[in-house]
């Protein structure tokens, strides 16, 4: 019996084997979502030779991980939290890759009446008055911050009943409000890749304060010797390259642009 | 309902193709949990073994504690071994955070109460009818620590399933130590998390369902190799 036993342990550990060079990238769920990275990462193991691990978080605690050095680069979209991590000394700069919009999502019925608002702020004063079931992040997320900024721009308080913050990442969110039958801010790309839309649809869309910047962070090497300075410089070469360029502009689904590259050289 | 259907015929399908992903997904999820249950009866039966024979102090105390341990939140010991094995924490040195590594420790945590708890139960009741007959023997701690092992080790296999059931439908701790990271520390019960974040709900359904067609195979494969519930044993 224990023959058998230890032959079953030395297959299992035997799959541990790895080769290649490894570095760990903190990114948003939103960016994870979009279904990008599938298409990325392969392009950049048969490229670069580098396995690439996601760790899919908010921005807040990606931040987090990096301040701690437990990642090697950052791929965010909160350009304030990103600077004050620049500021700090926990990472050289931030360097800009690619954008796409937020959205409002909410129920076919559109009860608030989002649909003829002409800005995002107009948008969610009709929430607000309606007092209909809102969803929020909740978890300080680079969708969420966007949110409470909207919310502070608009004039309108997010308090009350009618406002549900689950505290998840933006598919987890997402499956809340299509149980609610609620509104919700989301990332263009996590919406159209969703597999639950229920009863909801794209309501609003196209204010120039929806736009959403990825940027590309390394962590310090300075702060954190075990960092892969080479790996992440290498990988930043690849994502400002024309191939990842012509990569993330040609990402579609069902026939729509997801991201627009517009890192400079 | 469709959810529920469509969800059956993928994990049937899966199953049927040997899909390569699931089949990696699946091992890593025996590898971290029998690696973690392999080392967590090392040291939960001997301990449980101890507090039987052992008369000292504090003994009752360390009972009840490890009995109260037993329902320890799985996502606290998760947070405490995140501290714990970040760079910037006491044992960032190693660079184990996000390895299935730091899953293993996590579940040992998680199951060493359980299983010790469990294994005393049964050693205690075995050491009462045992205690005249080795005493008069006159043997050593350890011989005595032994035979409580040995002649109660069907009772252990219990014990052991029990910790390998906590294990393997644990997500809290090993989501958080481990990160859910593709082809690296991506198991089963984070990956129907995953796909459950997305909305793919047949996906995860079907993940679910083998994890537990797993468990099931798991426990007759240990029931097997112990040969319990057969002619003429206990």
């Amino acid at each position: 019996m224990i023959r058998i036993v230890s032959v079953v342990f030395v297959l299992l550990f035997g799959t541990a084997a790895q080769a290649t060079d490894v570095m760990r990238m903190a990114v948003t769920t939103s960016f994870h979502n979009s279904g990008l990275a599938e298409v990325l990462l392969p392009e950049i193991k048969a490229e670069l030779d580098i396995e690439v691990q996601l760790l899919v978080v908010g921005t807040g605690q990606a931040l987090k991980l990096g301040r701690a050095g437990d990642v090697d680069a950052i791929l965010v979209h909160s350009k304030a939290a990103e600077e004050a991590f620049v500021a700090e000394g926990y990472g050289p700069y931030r360097r800009e890759i690619m954008y796409n919009d937020f959205v409002f999502i909410g129920p076919s019925g559109d009860p608030a009446g989002v649909k003829s608002s002409e800005s995002a702020s107009e948008a969610l004063q009709a929430i607000s008055e309606a007092q209909s079931t809102f969803v929020s992040r909740g978890d300080d997320s680079g969708t969420h911050k966007k949110e409470l900024s909207l919310w502070e721009a608009s004039g309108a308080s997010p308090e009350g009943r009618w406002y549900n913050a689950v505290g998840a990442g933006m598919g987890a969110a997402l499956n809340t409000a299509s149980g609610l039958n609620a509104y919700i801010l989301s990332d263009r790309a996590s919406w159209l890749n969703f597999g639950n839309k229920g009863d909801l649809a794209l309501l609003y869309a196209g204010d120039p304060v929806l736009f959403n910047q990825y940027a590309y962070l390394p962590v310090s090497t300075e702060r954190h010797r075990h960092v892969k300075g080479d790996l992440v410089q290498s990988l930043e070469n690849w994502l400002v390259s024309d191939k990842a360029a012509e990569l993330i502009n040609g990402y579609t689904i069902d026939g729509e642009t997801l991201f627009v590259f517009n890192a400079v050289n | 309902m469709t959810d529920l259907w469509s969800g059956l015929s993928q994990a049937f399908w899966l199953v049927v193709t040997a899909d390569a992903e699931l089949a990696e997904i699946a091992l890593r999820s025996l590898h971290v949990t029998l690696t973690a249950l392999v080392l967590g009866c090392a040291i939960a039966m001997p301990l449980a073994a101890l507090l039987a024979v052992r008369r000292f102090r504090w003994r009752r105390t360390v009972i009840a504690v490890l009995n109260a341990l037993m329902g320890l939140p799985p996502v606290v010991v998760g947070l405490v071994v995140y501290i714990l094995l970040s760079r910037s924490g006491p044992f960032g040195v190693f660079g184990l955070l996000f390895t299935p590594t730091a899953m293993i420790i996590a579940q040992m945590v998680i199951i060493i109460p359980l299983i010790a708890s469990i294994a005393h139960q049964s050693l205690r009741d075995l050491w009462q009818d045992y205690h005249d007959l080795l005493i008069s023997m006159n043997v050593t701690q350890w011989q005595k620590i032994r035979t409580l092992l040995w002649d109660a080790r069907r009772a252990l296999l219990t014990a052991a399933l029990a910790g390998f059931g906590r294990g393997i439908g644990e997500v809290g701790a090993i989501m958080i130590v481990g990160g859910n990271i593709d082809n690296a520390t991506r198991v089963l019960t984070t990956a129907i998390a995953l796909e459950t974040g997305k909305g793919d709900f047949a996906l995860a359904l079907a993940l679910g369902i083998v994890l537990i067609g797993l468990t099931i195979a798991v426990n007759l494969c240990i029931h097997w190799l112990g040969q319990t519930e057969r002619e003429g044993r206990w």
